[in-house]
């Protein structure tokens, strides 16, 4: 293939005539009003809601960095005491990782699966709606400590023996602990979720090596997930029993250990950073492709990155403890696990310049977004060569190098993906084109305000000033850079709101989008913007990797599969008018068995609320909300299962 | 079935074979994945107890006794004997054989019982509370989780039997048999390995 | 505390392994993102077609594969072969035990039976082993200028071996989050050279004299009879507190509040009255002290030496 047709005509979805639409209109769309809400398990509504709710913790973190940069915009401030000092950047932490990226993108995959896929929901639509309650949840639970005056004030990694009992008495450890267990439960169920929905609700023809990138990248996060979070469930789980119950596990007295913590908190936190950062690369490698109007270069050599860092992120963990005293050659081989990280990600660094560079780039906002990611996660991949250094790490750990170093990774190199995607995908959510005027600015006051923010800590630390530290004196050299920091956040918090303003406006006034406004290549744009409940009238045969740039009509196959058994025969409109939807072979994609979409439903809202229950019964050390709790949720679950035979085939 | 077209390569359009089986229900895959993501807590639960046992001068800690076997192996081969059933229930409701399917889910459901309630009475006999030191507080956590996804099986069995005698399931849908067959098979597999760890090599010198 | 401005031996070898990776960073950075920009811009300006796919395989394999793989191959050697070195134990070294306590550092020296808190002597040249561990929760021991961090962990002693080359003031400071006042567990070490060395060592051994004037009889006397002896030690007295440093050596010593404030007169009767003011949430309770009480309790502690 050397030249990239243009979008074929063909690729839309056939026009119904209107009583057949309003036919499945009826069939799919949920109940009106309250009732409804809460029974939705539409995997576009459950994406959506997914995005506001991160959104909104992402702006509450965002509020939480002003005040530390209050704070400390001059030494020997006193804007925060310690102790608020501490609870801040502890929620900050706590509320990026768990409460902001990680659902963020869990978002993004559910509203895209489907339909880049070409089906008509997730392998588990009501898994999917409990999975956003337990998220919802888990997010008040954590964020209802302020009401109590007691939020985690032990840094997000929370160790140990500072967060046990004997050191931190009040309930602030407990909201941090349960907190994380809980959220686990989200991260997990919704893991499992987008490996099965990867692996057996793609289109006919869509084999593993016409999976769109954002796809590739999605499944490997779900696989690093179910491997890494039970782990940091285990951790906080046993810290609770310490606190709660009296165990010893971490406590060196009684034969417990405090770097049995640290083990298995990184066990689960090195592939973590790795959950955010793969699918925010998935992204990259949508919207790169977009605008260079060219396929991605070196497909296979891309997917196979995302595979090799998935595999080397869980022998990279023990470089988060060096400085704990270990042996120096245990301590080499997680170095070199680490430096060998370089690899697939160069790979995949250059697939995106190749791509650009044979290819004839747009500069729209997602693509500014995208190279705005390209020259800030480059250096954010330099300095995590170099603290992969063991002497380096050495004097660096701990200090604001490392705080710059993450942030050019998990600030620069998943927020801005994410506001680039907010850009490129928001038009197919909304049928709306968001302002590439305001969107340049918010990229521009984003891109500057960033690096004003984070290239100085790098600096900071070579001067020696540790992290987490509420305050410092004059006169150690702190000063003026500091402040110069403090005003760099200012710029970037205004250039995340433009963005929000932007929404705002094209909610109401931007442009119709249509069904593909960017000439894209995956299945997502070939249905309507916003696209109807059902995703596809027809479900797509796809014939390669590019199926809206290949001209090849997606229906071609349809005739030819026809009839043959109810698989093949739901793919058609008859599918959309019976809520039903092929599975297919995870290999061959031949259409295998019928997949029923449940309908709206309170099983998952319930059986949530039950989980929540037991742990707000354990946080008040109460059995009998805790009781309550589980038998709320056996309810549900038991419900659920009753009618696992009508549902799930 | 007759053969069926799909695209595989390209746009040329391949011949598949017609296949025996439909494939999996996408039900047991995502039990499959949970079971793995069960599997990696357990793998570092017990990985966490020989952390501590390599870093201790004793062990079991503070003069704890290593656990008394003679009982428990007992047991442990009535929950692996529970699995034996399940084999022979689902082999029968995939011929819909009803009848079958009854009864090897009580008997599972009475292995199993039998079970839990050694761990119960085992507990009553400790001499040790997990407030003790960190061995007893390994001992009663992978003990007690593993025991909770008995009762969790238990559970399972229990709506599962509730179908079977209301005659909810047939040879064509008994999708929540395998899914508790599947699960149940797991929970007697991850014994072993605590069975090995805790009662077995707490004797090793 | 400028890393770069190296004052040991431990701290110069990694500032040169900084100024290698630090090189070889640059390099890369401006070679990489020149190719961003440039593919970024000519794609802009290109018309027609796009090009083929064939071409890519040379950016992969020689931009992703084989020139990191190259560089990384240096980045390790480097790694190997100076944590070897810094890993070496110290010949014949001088002993320095230090136990993180919140949010404090006390000091002892083992063989010589010294001690202080908050302030570490050394000689300068004279290779050191420090012997780390905490009290309570995790901390972590950093002086920029002189060494590698290493941490203090509950139940497990770790060493840093190192030596001072430069005379001079070092200031270090807690490097693990520990808790409330983290941020003000600053401590200094004071390099000298060994004649100067030997005589702070001499006149820690000897306990401390007694008073010497009226004010300071007194000073002594609330001290002893108040809640302050509780937390803390001054030898030749009965104030034999353990959970405060230790002050018989106070008088001597640079500042207060670990590494807060500079030991000066005001400063002391501040810290004592109201020491929460300095440093909030520091353990020390307030002590209520009449004005006399406390300037004598002051004039003692500051003739301590």
């Amino acid at each position: 293939m050397t030249t990239i047709a243009q979008p074929s005509a063909d690729a839309a979805q056939p026009v119904l005539p209107g009583e057949v639409e309003e036919a499945m209109e009826r069939r799919w769309r949920d109940a009106p009003g309250i009732p409804g809400f809460f029974a939705s398990v539409d995997h576009k509504k459950i994406g959506v809601r997914y995005m506001v709710t991160a959104f909104v913790f992402f702006f509450l973190a965002g509020v939480q960095a002003l005040f530390l940069r209050a704070q400390l915009a001059q030494p020997d401030a006193h804007v925060v005491g310690p102790q608020a000092y501490n609870e801040l950047f502890t929620m900050h932490g706590v509320t990026m990782i768990f409460l902001f990226n990680t659902p963020v993108l869990a978002g993004f995959g559910n509203y895209l699966l489907p339909l880049m896929l070409g089906t008509r929901d997730m392998a588990f639509p009501r898994l999917n709606a409990f999975s956003y309650w337990i998220f919802l949840f888990s997010g008040l639970f954590m964020y209802s400590s302020y009401l109590f005056g007691s939020p985690p004030d032990g840094g997000w990694f929370a160790y140990v023996p500072l967060t046990e009992k004997a050191y931190s008495p009040g309930l602030n450890l407990d909201f941090w602990a349960l907190g994380v267990a809980f959220i686990g439960i989200s991260t997990t169920v919704g893991a499992i979720n987008f490996i099965v929905t990867a692996f057996k609700m793609r289109a006919p023809g869509m084999t593993l090596n016409r999976m769109p990138m954002f796809v590739w990248s999605i499944l490997a996060m779900a696989f690093m997930v179910i491997f890494s979070v039970p782990i940091v469930t285990l951790a906080s789980m046993l810290l609770e029993f310490d606190r709660l119950f009296g165990t010893k596990f971490f406590l060196a007295a009684a034969g417990g250990s405090a770097l049995l913590y640290q083990h298995l908190f990184w066990f689960w936190g090195h592939p973590e950073v790795y959950i955010l950062f793969v699918p925010a690369t998935g992204m990259i490698s949508m919207i790169i492709p977009t605008f260079s109007r060219r396929p991605l270069a070196g497909y296979v050599w891309v997917a196979t990155s995302l595979v090799a860092i998935s595999f080397i992120s869980f022998g990279v963990w023990v470089h988060h403890m060096f400085a704990t005293g270990m042996p120096a050659l245990a301590m080499s081989f997680f170095s070199a696990a680490s430096l060998l990280i370089a690899i697939p990600s160069g790979v995949q660094f250059f697939a995106w310049i190749s791509t650009m560079w044979h290819g004839r780039v747009r500069w729209t906002t997602p693509m500014l977004f995208a190279l705005g990611f390209l020259l800030i996660f480059l250096l954010g991949g330099i300095t995590g060569v170099m603290v992969a250094v063991l002497p380096f790490d050495w004097q660096v750990t701990d200090s604001y190098f490392i705080v710059a170093h993450f942030h050019y990774v998990l600030n620069g190199a998943v927020v801005f993906p994410i506001f680039g995607a907010l850009y490129y995908w928001v038009p197919k959510i909304t049928g709306r084109l968001l302002s590439e005027r305001l969107g340049k600015w918010s990229f521009w006051m984003m891109f500057v305000g960033f690096n004003v923010t984070f290239f100085p800590m790098h600096v900071l630390g070579l001067l020696g000033m540790p992290r987490r530290v509420w305050t410092y004196s004059a006169g150690l050299g702190w000063d003026g850079l500091n402040l110069l920091i403090s005003i760099g956040s200012g710029v970037f918090a205004l250039g995340t709101l433009l963005t929000v303003a932007n929404l705002v406006w094209a909610r109401r006034r931007g442009a119709p989008a249509g069904a593909d406004p960017w000439d894209a290549d995956s299945l997502e744009w070939s249905v309507s913007s916003p696209p109807p409940h059902w995703n596809f009238t027809t479900i797509p045969s796809v014939a390669g990797r590019h199926p809206l740039w290949e001209g090849a009509a997606l229906d071609e196959h349809r005739e030819a599969l026809a009839g043959e058994d109810d698989a093949v025969e739901s793919m058609g409109g008859a599918g959309a008018l019976t809520r039903t939807t092929p599975i297919t072979g995870g290999l061959d994609t031949r259409p295998e068995r019928l997949l029923v979409v449940p309908r709206e439903t309170y099983l998952p809202f319930v059986a949530a609320l039950g989980v929540a229950a037991v742990f707000v019964g354990m946080l008040v050390d109460a059995a009998l909300v805790g009781g309550v709790g589980v038998l709320l949720g056996a309810i549900g679950i038991v419900w659920w299962g009753w009618r696992t035979e009508e549902d799930l085939v | 079935m007759t053969a069926l077209p799909v695209p595989v390569q390209g746009s040329t359009v391949a011949v598949v074979p017609p296949q025996g089986s439909p494939g999996r229900p996408v039900g047991w895959w995502g039990m499959l994945v949970l079971i793995a993501t069960e599997a990696v807590l357990f793998l570092g639960l017990l990985s966490s107890y020989f952390f501590l046992r390599a870093q201790a001068r004793e062990w079991p800690l503070g003069g704890i006794k290593p656990p008394e076997l003679t009982r428990i192996s007992i047991f442990t081969v009535v929950l692996l004997a529970s699995s034996v059933p399940l084999f022979w229930g689902e082999h029968a409701i995939a011929r819909g054989r009803m009848r079958q399917l009854r009864v090897a889910l009580l008997l599972s459901f009475v292995l199993g019982l039998a079970f839990i309630v050694n761990q119960g009475v085992e507990y009553r006999d400790l001499t040790f509370g997990w407030r003790d030191n960190a061995y007893a507080s390994a001992f009663y956590v992978i003990t007690g989780l593993h025991g909770l996804h008995v009762v969790v099986g238990l559970l399972m069995n229990l709506v599962v039997q509730l179908k079977a005698w209301k005659n909810r399931l047939s040879a064509e849908r008994h999708l929540t048999v395998k899914l508790f067959s599947l699960y149940w098979h797991f929970v007697d597999v991850v014994w072993i390995f605590v069975f090995s760890s805790l009662y077995l090599s707490a004797h090793l010198r | 505390m400028n890393l770069l401005d190296p004052g040991g031996a431990n701290a110069a070898r990694i500032a040169s392994v900084w100024w290698i990776i630090f090189g070889l960073g640059a390099a890369v950075y401006v070679v990489v993102a020149g190719f961003v920009l440039v593919a970024a811009f000519r794609g802009r300006r290109r018309r027609g077609d796009t090009e083929a796919v064939g071409r890519d395989s040379a950016f992969i394999w020689i931009g992703g594969v084989l020139v990191p793989a190259a560089i990384l191959m240096l980045v390790a050697v480097v790694t190997v072969s100076t944590t070897r070195a810094l890993r070496q134990p110290a010949k014949d070294p001088l002993t320095i035990s230090v136990v993180g306590k919140r949010w404090w550092w006390a000091v002892s020296y083992p063989g010589e039976r010294i001690t202080t808190a908050n302030e570490i002597h050394v000689p300068v040249g004279r290779p050191l082993r420090i012997e780390l561990t905490t009290s309570d929760v995790i901390h972590s021991f950093w002086v920029p200028q002189l060494s590698q961090k290493v941490d203090t962990i509950p139940g497990q002693v770790n060493h840093l071996d190192m030596k001072v080359t430069k005379p001079g003031i070092y200031r270090g400071q807690c490097a693990e989050y520990c808790g409330l006042e983290h941020a003000r567990m600053a401590f200094i070490v004071v390099a000298e050279d060994t004649t100067t060395f030997e005589r702070w060592v001499a006149r820690e051994q000897r306990p401390p004299g007694g008073p010497s004037a009226e004010q300071e009889a007194r000073g002594q006397q609330v001290l002893v009879s108040s809640s302050c002896a509780g937390c803390h030690t001054v030898r030749g007295t009965p104030a034999d507190g353990t959970l405060g440093p230790d002050l018989s050596d106070l008088g001597s010593r640079r500042m207060l509040g670990a590494g807060t404030v500079d030991n000066t007169p005001d400063n002391l009767r501040r810290w004592i009255t109201d020491s929460q003011s300095i440093k909030p949430g520091n353990l020390m309770p307030p002590v209520p002290l009449s004005r006399d009480d406390a300037d004598a309790v002051v004039a003692y502690l500051e003739s301590l030496k």
